[in-house]
């Protein structure tokens, strides 16, 4: 019984893993912007199908190919910022959302154009049997998943706490006008929070992909748990995410093992929505930070 | 004013008579078929090699000089997975185009909405989907008929299989999709009649990544065997987990199975995976005279030419759906009724790319579990199970 119960477990970490890094992205652009991108899905695919047209199609180095798939897709999302969000400054926070939306659905017809509709995947990092604890099987995959989860979450955490360009980016979020009469140039910040989160997205994509392989439509399903993943955890809050993530994850496995696989996404969204009603700012956001912030 | 009026309508009729002529000399009107596809949309996998299929046929048609001197034009509308716009589709194709007959649509959803639509217009729609209720009850469907293998056939071909090798306890887990619920169904129906047990029913959703839990709970629950039912990368997932797990009791896939792409993605997590097949993928390893093999080799290498892809399953549903009518146009000509009764009628040991038709009153489909191969997964290719 300890081996099924851990076997859902892992099943659950594999999966909360991914959300957990999905909705890392989301809270980077908000720290920065207040806005919700919903385009996040999309930077995960990328970095998933890029990462594969460097290695497998056009055969180079691993760690090469990395890089490229990063900064392509850094690229991108600062061509999203320039192109959607500069020319759109001053609008309301709303119509920015609803902008996200439409450079998503844009991003996926051009990905389609790409790549098409089949599915794709390539080798995990390191090859070799899954590893065998307490009788339940895990992938090594996952593992790095989970380490690079990990030290996403640390490197966040020290860019917006520890370094200057970190602290003048959430200062724009919290008041853009004030952040400008204090001399920080917003435009400036809020370009740089897209290439972040599009990087950030785009790891997520290279990682998972051999896990759970990519297409060019999965944007939108990622997008919506890493976004509850988020807002469970408290939005704006790295740690946050990563939380709230691995509790979406194991209780979708939860459920699916001990009540049935068809309640499973049911279940956990009503559990988050509970949490919502009785904390609204999230499980590590704080009520004051909430209504000082739009959303 | 008037003359030079004149003068243009002659300039216009002189044109369009050098084009009738310059087009191969078709001195004949066209046929027109109407083809109603899932191009876009969720279910686009189907909608494409589809549609490619058709125009390819299109050409190759007209390049050997048409259906009895006449060109042949397929219209294809792309319905986006949607029955609303299949029927608008169907609409236009009806009213404005005035087809003969149509080909398609892809889904079962979008091919009942059309049940009414094509028995009030008096015109033959040969269906791509694999819905039991497309073709039945057949005295209601008079129109209507199909060219995919019905999903019982399938599970026939799948529970045969079990029986033989002593698996009497089963697990299924099906992809929460039109398709997987269809899959599901013909699963729980047809167990009873082959003594088989189902003792786990379990679901997954189309964009999941990790069905680990679904297997454990299939193999506590003490099941001698997994049948997986989907499309798409859930298969390949679940083929993962199933080879990581190390579950020790056999994985069945759907006739969804049948892409060498599956294999490649699973890599050698797919040696071992059982699955009944149309012969389409594993034409090469049949008897040279099988009645298919000449024709499933021609479309492949035709269709891998022209498209640089397989056509897989789905493209040759819409061989065979195109193929019914051109041969029934080129027997009885451009009647609506005639083409229905030939169909009906004379497609009997019609060799297709999905099995060996046999149309009749009581069967719109043809085919039955016989069209499947047991076909399994060894050192990276299919090979046919005996």
């Amino acid at each position: 019984m300890l081996t099924v119960l851990m076997q859902f477990l892992f099943s659950g970490i594999t999966v909360g893993a991914v959300y957990a890094l999905v909705g890392l992205g989301f809270n980077i652009i908000y720290n920065a912007t207040s806005i919700i991108n919903l385009a996040q899905g999309e930077f995960v695919v990328l970095g998933g199908l890029l990462m594969w047209f460097f290695t497998e199609s056009v055969k180079l180095p691993f760690f090469l190919s990395v890089i490229l798939t990063l900064l392509s897709a850094g690229l991108i999302g600062l061509l999203m910022e320039r192109l959607t969000i500069r020319p759109l400054r001053g609008a309301e926070l709303l119509v920015m959302i609803m902008i996200t939306v439409a450079v998503s659905i844009v991003l996926r017809g051009l990905i389609m154009f790409k790549f098409g509709k089949d599915p794709y995947g390539y080798e995990p990092f390191t090859s070799g049997e899954p590893l065998m604890i307490f009788g339940a099987v895990i992938q090594q995959q996952v593992l790095w998943v989970l380490g690079i989860t990990l030290s996403l979450i640390f490197l966040v955490y020290l860019f917006f706490n520890k370094t200057m360009l970190g602290k003048a980016m959430s200062a724009c979020a919290v008041n853009p006008l004030a952040a400008k009469l204090v001399g920080i140039n917003v435009s400036k910040m809020i370009m740089i929070s897209f290439v972040l989160s599009a990087i950030l997205g785009a790891v997520g994509g290279i990682a998972i992909t051999p896990i759970s392989l990519m297409e060019y439509d999965k944007g939108p399903a990622l997008a919506v748990k890493g976004f509850c993943a988020a807002i469970m955890g408290g939005l704006g809050q790295g740690m946050g995410a990563v939380v709230g993530g691995f509790i979406i994850g194991i209780l979708e496995s939860l459920t699916a093992g001990y009540i049935h696989s068809g309640f499973k996404d049911a279940v956990a969204l009503v559990i988050m929505l509970a949490i919502l009603v009785f904390k609204p700012s999230g499980i590590f956001g704080s009520k004051s930070v909430m209504q000082v912030r739009k959303f | 004013m008037k003359s030079k009026k004149h003068g243009f309508l002659k300039f216009l009729a002189v044109i369009t008579v050098l084009f009738c002529f310059a087009a191969k000399g078709y001195s004949k009107e066209p046929y027109k078929i109407g083809a109603i596809f899932s191009v876009t949309g969720p279910a686009s996998f189907l909608g494409e090699p589809e549609k490619n299929t058709a125009l390819m046929l299109m050409d190759q048609i007209n390049k050997a000089g048409g259906i009895n001197g006449h060109p042949l034009e397929i219209i294809v509308e792309d319905s986006k997975s949607a029955e609303a716009d299949a029927v608008l589709a169907a609409k236009k194709l009806l009213e404005k185009d005035n087809v003969l007959a149509i080909v398609g649509p892809s889904t079962t959803g979008e091919s009942m909405a059309l049940v009414p639509v094509m028995n009030n217009a008096k015109t033959p729609l040969v269906s791509c989907a694999a819905g039991y209720p497309i073709t039945n009850p057949v005295n209601e469907r008079y129109w209507i008929f199909k060219t995919p293998q019905y999903d019982v056939s399938a599970v026939e071909a799948i529970y045969t299989h079990m029986k033989k090798h002593g698996i009497t306890k089963v697990g299924i887990v099906t992809i929460a999709t039109g398709f997987g619920d269809a899959g599901r169904k013909a699963l729980l129906d047809t167990a009873p009649k082959f003594g088989i047990t189902i003792v786990a029913d379990e679901r997954y959703g189309a964009k999941d990544s990790d069905m680990t839990t679904q297997l454990t709970k299939i193999k506590a629950a003490g099941a001698q065997a997994v049948i997986n039912w989907s499309v798409g990368p859930g298969q390949v997932v679940i083929t993962k987990n199933w080879h990581d797990l190390k579950l020790g009791i056999p994985l069945y896939q759907s006739h969804g199975w049948g892409s060498k792409k599956n294999i490649e993605l699973a890599g050698k997590a797919a040696e071992g995976v059982i699955a009944p097949l149309g012969r389409l993928v594993v034409w090469d390893k049949l008897p040279d005279k099988h009645p298919q093999k000449a024709l499933l080799k021609k479309y492949e290498s035709d269709y891998k030419a022209r498209y640089k892809g397989e056509p897989g399953t789905f493209g040759g549903h819409a061989y065979d759906a195109v193929m019914m009518v051109v041969e029934a146009l080129k027997k009885v000509g451009p009647d609506k009724a005639k083409i229905r009764d030939y169909i009906e009628k004379n497609i009997k040991k019609w060799p297709g790319t999905g099995g060996i038709f046999n149309m009749s009153e009581k069967d719109h489909c043809g085919l039955d579990m016989t069209a499947f191969e047991m076909v399994t997964v060894k050192n990276g290719d299919w090979e046919i199970l005996k």
